[in-house]
């Protein structure tokens, strides 16, 4: 789950970590006083959308001269002008997809006196299964291309679990940074602070680009993008109520009800399979045959015939969808219960798209009677070559 | 021969009460007697599980005492998320040599902490989030389809759970069999890797080729080829095969940018597939052929 730099910001104040003062707007009429509650003499506002490269963002409703999402103001007015002017207009930025996002959020922040610019980020590493510190001297720019040019720039830093952040391992990390005097000492204090909020927050990553060093040689954290793992976020209530459902596909929400995978493509085949990797293999079956898949809904291990149902529902709610394929080995999920999902929730959404079905597995037998039973007008499938080529076949005709 | 579980396999249930572990249970005793031997729950030692038929398990309060009782040498966990982590680290203080947590959404930073505790241990994770392993006619851990198994001669090794039964399912059709399936899950922290696989499945005399199947995401892959390449040089290779998932995943959805970044820009799918193929394995290009190019590749 993603959150807004705002939230994330004030995640990480509460654990103690030095963050600019600001003020978040959710309306125009918050404007004057967001503005007045900060001492100037610079503004900075700040388009709020889950979509990094923000700042070289472009408005669509506006000219292509105009500034981007993040804009630096020297007076009150400018400020105002700038929080006018992008408030509820669409931010396209090179993570956003050509559609952008709609900014229904703004962030005005006490402008700060830069001297260096720094990257530091904290994630889980799969290959070395441990949390990992990544950081450059490198910051304020795309940590890929730092990566791809320089990759001698950034340095790795694994944390052993039931250490956590040592004096040494924050000593290296400063030391990677070039950090001295009363940068050091407060840089070593907010590397340990960040590594708590990670864990403690059950955080999947944490990025801070820039962090920046001021003219005072001071630490502190300029921009903050944080996701959580999903998988964590029942024992953090007071996390799950920073979602904002407004940067969420609605199908994409729907579907987390009810706690299935599913993110909304562009094709005309719906899919509904089990397991992630079989998802994508059978997206990459529809290609294959020239096809393209509507979406990847994954309905997981432990499916209830409800949940079937919804996941049916969902599939069927996209009007690009112009065929349905249902591709289910079942190991954990059985069969019977899948077939009992779909003869229900075809008889509620009343089908009038073309639906494969291919089903393996556990109690496959049964599933198939169930089916076959059903009276439902729908194309069994032997294996999954045949389901895919019965599906496009049916859809392209 | 196989890899990691045989006939002589004793298996405690970690979560048996349940009803998936109920179900597994059961159809692993209906699986040539694979020897389930007892079951834990913190409440319930000292009672009875019974199965459908009437077969009966021995319940115990912990691991250890189970171990103690029954010489078990292996555990399956089929907990809730929430409590899997712990019942991974009490099967590792219990000793247990061979543990498969099949409980899917373990946070992944209960994984971190678990990770360290294996590495000093002598136990072996198969999962989190993972189908369990299966030798056929000899020992079920897990929850794939016994159905679709045949003896044989593949080894099987997949990242995704229901991909491992395709791989299995069209090596059965095509007369070929199994000697030992293993899902090491989809997780990015977990007990094990392809490369610990391969290495047992190279030294197995019964494993006379491989089928190999990850995705998108991570570098587990490549570490995989280059393991190939490395143990080809020192005269030990067999025929494989591999298929990656995700050929056509829209970016941006599964990876993070710092995680791309810390791989080192690896993690796509036409990056795996050519390091695969630089290490001679035939890679299908569809899941629907995996047991056809096996055979070609056998000729």
């Amino acid at each position: 789950m993603n959150i807004h730099e705002y939230q994330a910001k004030q995640v990480l104040k509460g654990f103690g970590a030095p963050v600019a003062n600001g003020v978040a707007l959710t309306s125009l009429d918050q404007a004057e006083a967001a503005v007045d509650a900060l001492p100037g003499p610079v503004w900075v506002v700040k388009s709020q959308i889950h979509a990094g490269g923000r700042g070289k963002g472009k408005f669509k409703e506006l000219g292509d001269d105009a500034k981007g999402g993040v804009r630096v103001s020297f007076s009150r007015e400018e400020a105002l002008a700038n929080i006018h002017e992008m408030f509820g207009k669409t931010l396209v930025t090179n993570q956003t997809g050509a559609s952008g996002k709609q900014v229904n959020r703004l962030y005005i922040e006490d402008g700060a006196d830069i001297d260096r610019e720094l990257y530091l980020s904290i994630l889980v590493d799969r290959e070395t299964g441990k949390v990992s510190f990544v950081v450059s001297t490198e910051g304020g720019m795309d940590i890929e291309t730092v990566a791809h040019d320089t990759p001698e720039k950034i340095t790795t830093i694994g944390i052993t679990a039931s250490q956590g952040c040592t004096d040494q391992d924050a000593a290296a990390l400063a030391d990677a940074l070039a950090l001295d005097g009363s940068a050091r000492d407060q840089g070593m204090a907010l590397f340990k602070t960040l590594y708590t909020a990670f864990t403690e927050k059950d955080m999947s990553l944490l990025e801070i680009n820039p962090l920046i060093v001021t003219k005072a040689n001071d630490v502190q954290v300029l921009d903050a993008k944080v996701s959580f793992d999903g998988n964590a976020l029942f024992r953090h209530p007071d996390i799950m109520e920073l979602r904002d459902l407004t940067e969420e596909d609605e199908k994409e929400i729907e579907a987390s009800k009810y706690d299935l995978a599913y993110i909304a493509l562009d094709g005309e085949i719906g899919c509904m399979v089990n397991g992630a990797g079989l998802a994508m293999a059978t997206m990459d079956i529809i290609k294959l045959y020239g096809a393209e898949p509507a979406n990847f809904l994954d309905v997981g291990g432990g499916a209830t015939t409800e949940k079937v149902t919804a996941a049916f529902k969902i599939i069927t709610a996209d009007d690009n969808v112009k065929g349905i394929l249902v591709n289910i080995f079942g190991g954990i999920m059985r069969c019977d219960v899948i077939a009992e999902g779909v003869v229900q929730a075809a008889k509620d959404v009343q089908l009038t798209v073309p639906l494969v079905v291919r089903l393996e597995g556990t109690r496959v037998e049964e599933g198939k009677a169930i089916l076959a039973e059903s009276g439902l007008n729908l194309i069994p499938a032997n294996d999954l070559d045949d389901a895919a080529q019965k599906i496009v076949k049916a859809v392209k005709g | 021969m196989s890899i990691l579980i045989n006939k002589d396999t004793k298996i405690i249930v970690q979560g048996l009460t349940g009803k998936t572990g109920t179900f597994h249970t059961e159809q692993a005793l209906a699986y040539h007697n694979t020897q389930m031997v007892a079951g834990t729950h913190p409440k319930k030692g000292g009672e009875t599980w019974s199965s459908a038929d009437g077969t009966t398990l021995p319940l115990f309060t912990t691991v250890a005492e189970a171990k103690a009782e029954t010489g078990a040498n292996a555990s399956v966990i089929y907990v809730p998320p929430a409590g899997a982590a712990a019942a991974i680290i009490e099967a590792i203080d219990a000793g247990i040599e061979l543990i498969t947590c099949i409980t899917e959404g373990v946070p992944v930073q209960d994984m971190v902490k678990v990770k360290e505790k294996l590495d000093a241990s002598s136990s072996r994770l198969i999962g989190p989030n993972c189908p369990g392993l299966l030798t056929p006619e000899e020992c079920k851990i897990g929850i794939m389809p016994s159905s679709i198994f045949r003896k044989g001669s593949v080894g099987v090794l997949s990242r995704s759970g229901t991909l491992t039964y395709e791989a299995v399912f069209q090596t059965s059709n095509a007369g070929l069999g199994q000697s030992t399936a293993v899902g090491i899950g989809g997780d990015p922290v977990k007990g094990t890797e392809f490369i610990d696989v391969l290495d047992m499945f190279l030294s197995d005399e019964e494993t006379q080729s491989i089928i190999m199947i990850g995705e998108i995401g991570g570098s587990a892959e490549e570490e995989a080829a280059q393991f190939l390449i490395d143990e080809a040089k020192k005269g030990r290779s067999k025929p494989t095969v591999g298929f990656i998932a995700g050929r056509t995943s829209p970016p941006g959805r599964t990876m993070g940018h710092a995680g791309a970044v810390i791989s080192g820009g690896k993690g796509g799918a036409e990056d795996k597939i050519a390091a695969l193929e630089e290490a001679g394995v035939s890679v299908s290009p569809s899941p629907a052929q995996l047991g056809e190019t096996l055979v070609k590749l056998l000729g």
